[in-house]
């Protein structure tokens, strides 16, 4: 019966152990009370147990040292507890800079991948070992939640916005990907599978597969069909601002305020162009809501990303 | 042992026929009112339990449909939470209680009393209407986009039921309020009231704080699906996390609103079991109140990974550790109130020893949830699933049986069988853990929530939890047949069977309808078992 | 009536709380929207509200000093200005429905601001349409107090009921006096 029945995952990136040294601590603190507890009322429920019906008990009221003990000492342990989960989280919350980005959109109820270089995947994501993955993704309908157990890693992924996602895997194999926030009648079916591969095999699925278009100059095809290069255009002599470099930038905007231009920045600037307003800029552009499906907002991005800065560079990060 | 015999007027016979039951002003029989109602919803929502796990033994779906599937748990969760938890202990014995322990002869406004049961019963229907006429799939947190755009469901009769419901839990809670400000008998001091009391307060004041803002974010997501306005919804500009912040603003209180009744029982049920006072008593009960404040911070915890920032993040997770501390200590003062007591091994006080062992353990799975970066793993999985499991069962029914157990004789005037009583207890300790337990190791494993299918390695666990969650069932079952038969066979209770010291034993078992012949002047601490009149008679039946 | 009212403040609280954060996301697009409201019907019913609490104030002095007429006289005008507010408002929600103002399938807005302002909307129709059930109440409780004061229950001894009845109302006026500027009167000093 117990073959083939776990009792713990197996740990497959670089942040699980982590995870899991922070988890045995708190069994163990976790084991220890209780016991404690237990043991303390099953002992003193056998060796005070009431003699003669009308024995009372011994009328104690407190005691302030006791108290104050049993409170600071908690408040203490805590305290560490919170500092541990603390560092944890904010690692796991910041994506390391030189990252491998996939785009992921989740629906009802399939997980789609693209990698930049035009790979797709649908429930099954490829990834190599020793490299950080950053996931930039978002929903097309309702909130669902990408989880790979192995890695320890979860975030919910949002109608409307960008989430990013980022692990480090270090074993090949083949690991559970689970929808974890109800997203309906197939939530449960909204399974899948990331597979990690030694960075030489990763290379050769990359390269064996149909890749079409990279995402970049889908994007580009994208930039002209829908006529954005009418106003955006790269000798900045168009009515809308120069692209070149975005990502990264600081904008000051027409309100005052100043924002850094993220994946964010440029979808809400396609879908609801007077949002933010450049400094300096008319709020003429039309709103795309409607004419552009979450995929193609992804590849826009990758376009705006791979457009060269003065330095000849891109800001596009190479697979 | 002396033959007890039922006074010959009391509360029970004050009166006869339907009219007299549904048209009264007594805070008593408002109470078996209340108790005949959680006890019909908590059976279906326990039903709808048994179902699911039925259809969990097996890793395929293949009991009943995904659609089903959703609907059940969604209306296990709501009938559990909001017409089972919420109002069990404050509306059945908070309300026959109150008054008693506070040696008035109802609570301040009884009409009030009757029009929040009425209200109960009605949000009740509604909402089982909308489960009969197709039920609901949205889980009982009503994530939205989902529940405003997306699900067919009837969403918003349900809605609109809790709403109604949600009434009754204000109405209640202004009425306590007032009560034990107002009509305390005099000599009862506040540093005198009994700690069930002081919990109570406390959480009156969480009902009638949050449950508006529930009544709000019901009103919204009805407004938003009915009317297509865009609050939540980010095609039309909503943020759908906003409504996340709403509903955990109330439903993290709402947890308190259904543990800290419980810890006032236990309270009561630690001292008469060890007949000495309860550790610590101011303490306990400034802890009773810290909960309920430092309780109105920390919704956040339940969106650790729902899309707030880092820094709302870890302000969330140090507040749940703070609040997580006036439990501790309740525990440890609990513990310490047996040490040198006179320790009895009858039902209500198993039930109670019960409670600390398991909501220890509840409690300490939640100091692993409130560590954001351990949180990010469990979040969504079994192991939640557990954590609140462990507390609510473990901790609150366990509590609300032993409760029942030991205020039955006031109640009915009648013993129950006391070893039967004992029998079930053992059955409901064992079955819950094997149900539960084995929920923790699902959940680090990985298994999320709501998932009616799931990878063949999980289903050892799986099977596991389910053969506990029959015999669970069995274990609520034994005590709704002996009880009833005690009502007409039982043997009469005295006044205090138990020999404990509080106010409720001063009078008849049952009481008379306007509860003390006099009003009682109270001159004694609490738990003064060294004054103690009666000893406790053994009642093995 | 202190707690209920309590109760209450967090109730609304919550739309306040939902308001300020969508004010807050969109400036432009509420401001736009806000220019739509008709201010004249508005102040009217501000001016309408602050009177009817005046006369409630009196009335519960009347009930204090056992002055039978002097209370049925201001009951009454408090409720008929009850009547009136409710009566402008419709008039302006039977304008702004012809307007295409009422959130939903038949929405119409300049397209620039109009997802957002559709929120703005929403909030509107939700806040006032709140606002208007308590007054409904506040009418009702004020009938019956009427007729209780008709019948000789109210006397000089016995005059609390109007008391609470009048701290009801005055939480709903007070409301109203939150959501006018709110509602009304945003960016309204920007040409």
């Amino acid at each position: 019966m117990w073959s083939g029945t776990p009792l713990f995952p197996e740990a497959a990136s670089t942040m699980a152990t982590r995870v899991d040294a922070l988890y045995f601590f708190l069994l163990g603190l976790g084991v220890f009370f209780s016991v404690l507890i237990a043991g303390l009322i099953v002992y003193y429920a056998v060796k005070f147990h009431r003699k003669t019906p009308r024995a009372i008990g011994a009328q104690l009221r407190g005691n302030l040292v006791v108290e104050l003990v049993w409170t600071v000492v908690p408040l203490l342990i805590t305290i560490v507890i919170f500092v541990w989960g603390a560092e944890l989280f904010y690692a796991m919350s910041r994506p390391p800079g030189d990252s491998l980005d996939i785009y992921v959109v989740a629906k009802q109820w399939m997980w789609k991948f693209q990698h930049l270089d035009g790979q797709r995947e649908i429930n099954e994501l490829h990834v190599p070992t020793g490299r950080d993955v950053r996931l930039i993704a978002t929903s097309e309908d309702v909130i669902h939640d990408w989880f790979v157990p192995a890695f320890r890693v979860k975030s919910d992924v949002l109608p409307g916005r960008y989430v990013n996602i980022w692990f480090r895997a270090t074993k090949p194999g083949q690991y559970h990907l689970f929808c974890a926030e109800y997203c309906g009648t197939k939530h449960s079916g909204m399974v899948g599978q990331v597979v990690v591969m030694e960075p030489h095999d990763y290379q050769n699925w990359l390269s064996g597969g149909e890749t079409g278009r990279t995402l970049a100059s889908a994007g580009e095809r994208l930039f002209v069909d829908l006529a954005c290069n009418t106003c955006h255009r790269l000798d900045a002599q168009g009515r809308g601002p120069l692209l070149n470099g975005l990502i990264g930038k600081t904008v000051r905007l027409q309100s005052g305020q100043s924002i850094i231009a993220d994946e964010a920045y440029i979808r809400e600037s396609i879908l609801n162009p007077s949002a933010k307003i450049t400094a300096g800029y008319q709020p003429i552009m039309p709103t795309f809501q409607g004419l552009v499906t979450e995929e193609q907002l992804l590849q826009l991005i990758e376009y705006v990303k791979s457009l060269p800065t003065g330095d000849g560079a891109s800001a596009a990060t190479k697979p | 042992m002396t033959t007890s015999h039922l006074p010959a007027h009391h509360y029970l016979n004050d009166g006869y026929g339907i009219r007299s039951w549904l048209l009264t002003r007594d805070h008593k029989r408002i109470a078996l009112l209340y108790l005949a109602g959680v006890t019909f919803f908590f059976f279906i929502g326990g039903a709808f339990a048994v179902l699911m796990r039925l259809e969990l033994a097996t890793p395929a779906g293949d009991l009943v449909s995904d659609e089903t599937y959703n609907k059940l748990f969604t209306m296990h969760g709501v009938i559990m939470v909001f017409f089972f938890l919420i109002p069990a202990i404050p509306a059945v014995l908070g309300n026959f209680l109150i008054p008693i322990m506070v040696g008035a002869r109802d609570l301040a406004f009884p009409k009030v009393n009757l029009a929040s049961w009425y209200i109960y019963m009605l949000g009740g229907l509604f909402t089982l209407y909308a489960l009969f006429s197709g039920g609901v799939d949205t889980g009982w947190t009503f994530y939205t986009p989902f529940s405003t755009v997306s699900s067919t469901t009837n969403v918003i009769p349900t809605a609109l039921g809790i709403f109604i419901t949600g009434f009754s839990s204000i109405l209640t809670g202004l009425n306590f309020i007032v009560t034990i400000h107002r009509m305390r008998a005099p000599g009862l001091t506040w540093s005198r009231l009994p700690l069930f009391l002081w919990s109570m307060y406390a959480t009156s004041l969480i009902n009638v704080l949050g449950t508006p803002v529930l009544a709000i974010t019901l009103l919204l997501i009805a407004a938003e699906r009915a009317f297509h306005f865009g609050f939540f919804d980010p095609a039309l500009g909503g943020d759908p996390v906003l409504f996340q912040h709403l509903f955990w603003f109330y439903s993290h209180p709402a947890v308190y609103v259904m543990v800290l009744p419980a810890m006032g029982v236990v309270s009561e049920l630690v001292a008469a079991g060890c007949r000495k006072p309860v550790f610590g008593y101011t303490f306990v009960a400034i802890a009773s109140l810290s909960i309920a404040i430092l309780g109105f911070l920390v919704w956040g915890h339940h969106m650790f990974v729902a899309g707030e920032s880092v820094y709302a993040a870890l302000i969330f997770s140090i507040l749940s550790y703070l609040v997580a501390i006036p439990s501790a200590i309740k525990v440890f003062n609990w513990t310490a109130t047996m040490y040198r007591g006179a320790v009895s091994w009858e039902t209500p006080m198993l039930y109670a020893y019960g409670f600390i062992g398991l909501f220890t353990i509840g409690g300490l799975t939640g100091l692993f949830l409130a560590a954001v970066g351990l949180n990010v793993h469990v979040t969504d999985t079994y192991f939640i699933i557990a954590h609140f499991h462990y507390i609510m069962v473990g901790g609150t029914i366990m509590a609300y049986l032993g409760g029942l157990h030991f205020w039955w004789p006031k109640i009915s005037g009648r013993l129950y069988n006391e070893w039967l009583a004992r029998l079930s207890a053992g059955i409901i300790f064992a079955g819950f853990n094997l149900t539960f337990f084995p929920q923790f190791v699902l959940g680090y494993l990985g298994m999320p929530r709501r998932y009616h299918a799931y990878p063949p390695e999980f289903q050892v666990l799986n099977v596991l939890s389910s053969a506990g969650a029959s015999i669970l069932g069995i274990g609520y079952l034994i005590p709704i047949a002996y009880l009833m038969w005690s009502l007409r066979y039982g043997r009469a209770a005295s006044a205090n069977p138990w020999g404990a010291v509080g106010l409720e034993w001063s009078t008849t078992s049952p009481p008379p309808t306007e509860n003390f012949a006099e009003t009682p002047t109270v001159t004694w601490k609490p738990y003064d078992y060294e004054h103690a009149v009666s000893a406790p008679e053994g009642h093995v039946a | 009536m202190w707690v209920f009212l309590a109760t209450e403040v967090l109730f609304f609280g919550g739309m306040f709380l939902t308001y300020s954060i969508y004010r807050h996301a969109y400036p432009s697009a509420f401001i736009a929207a806000s220019r739509e409201m008709i201010v004249w019907a508005g102040t009217i019913n501000t001016a309408v509200l602050i009177t009817s609490s005046l006369t409630v104030v009196l009335a519960v002095h009347a009930a204090a000093a056992g002055q039978r007429r002097a209370l049925l006289l201001f009951l009454m005008i408090t409720i008929l200005l009850g009547f009136v507010f409710l009566g402008i408002k419709g008039y302006e929600y039977w304008t702004e429905f012809g307007e295409h103002h009422f959130p939903g399938r038949s929405f119409q807005f300049d397209a620039r601001y109009a997802p957002q302002a559709e929120i703005f909307f929403s909030l509107y129709f939700m806040m006032t349409g709140l606002h208007a059930v308590h007054m409904i109440i506040g009418i009702g409780i004020m009938a019956v107090m009427f007729w209780l004061s008709w019948r000789g229950t109210i006397t000089r001894e016995y005059s609390s009921p109007i008391e609470i009845s009048g701290l009801y109302w005055h939480f709903v006026d007070i409301v109203w006096i939150f959501l006018f500027p709110l509602l009304y009167l945003v960016g309204r000093h920007v040409h």
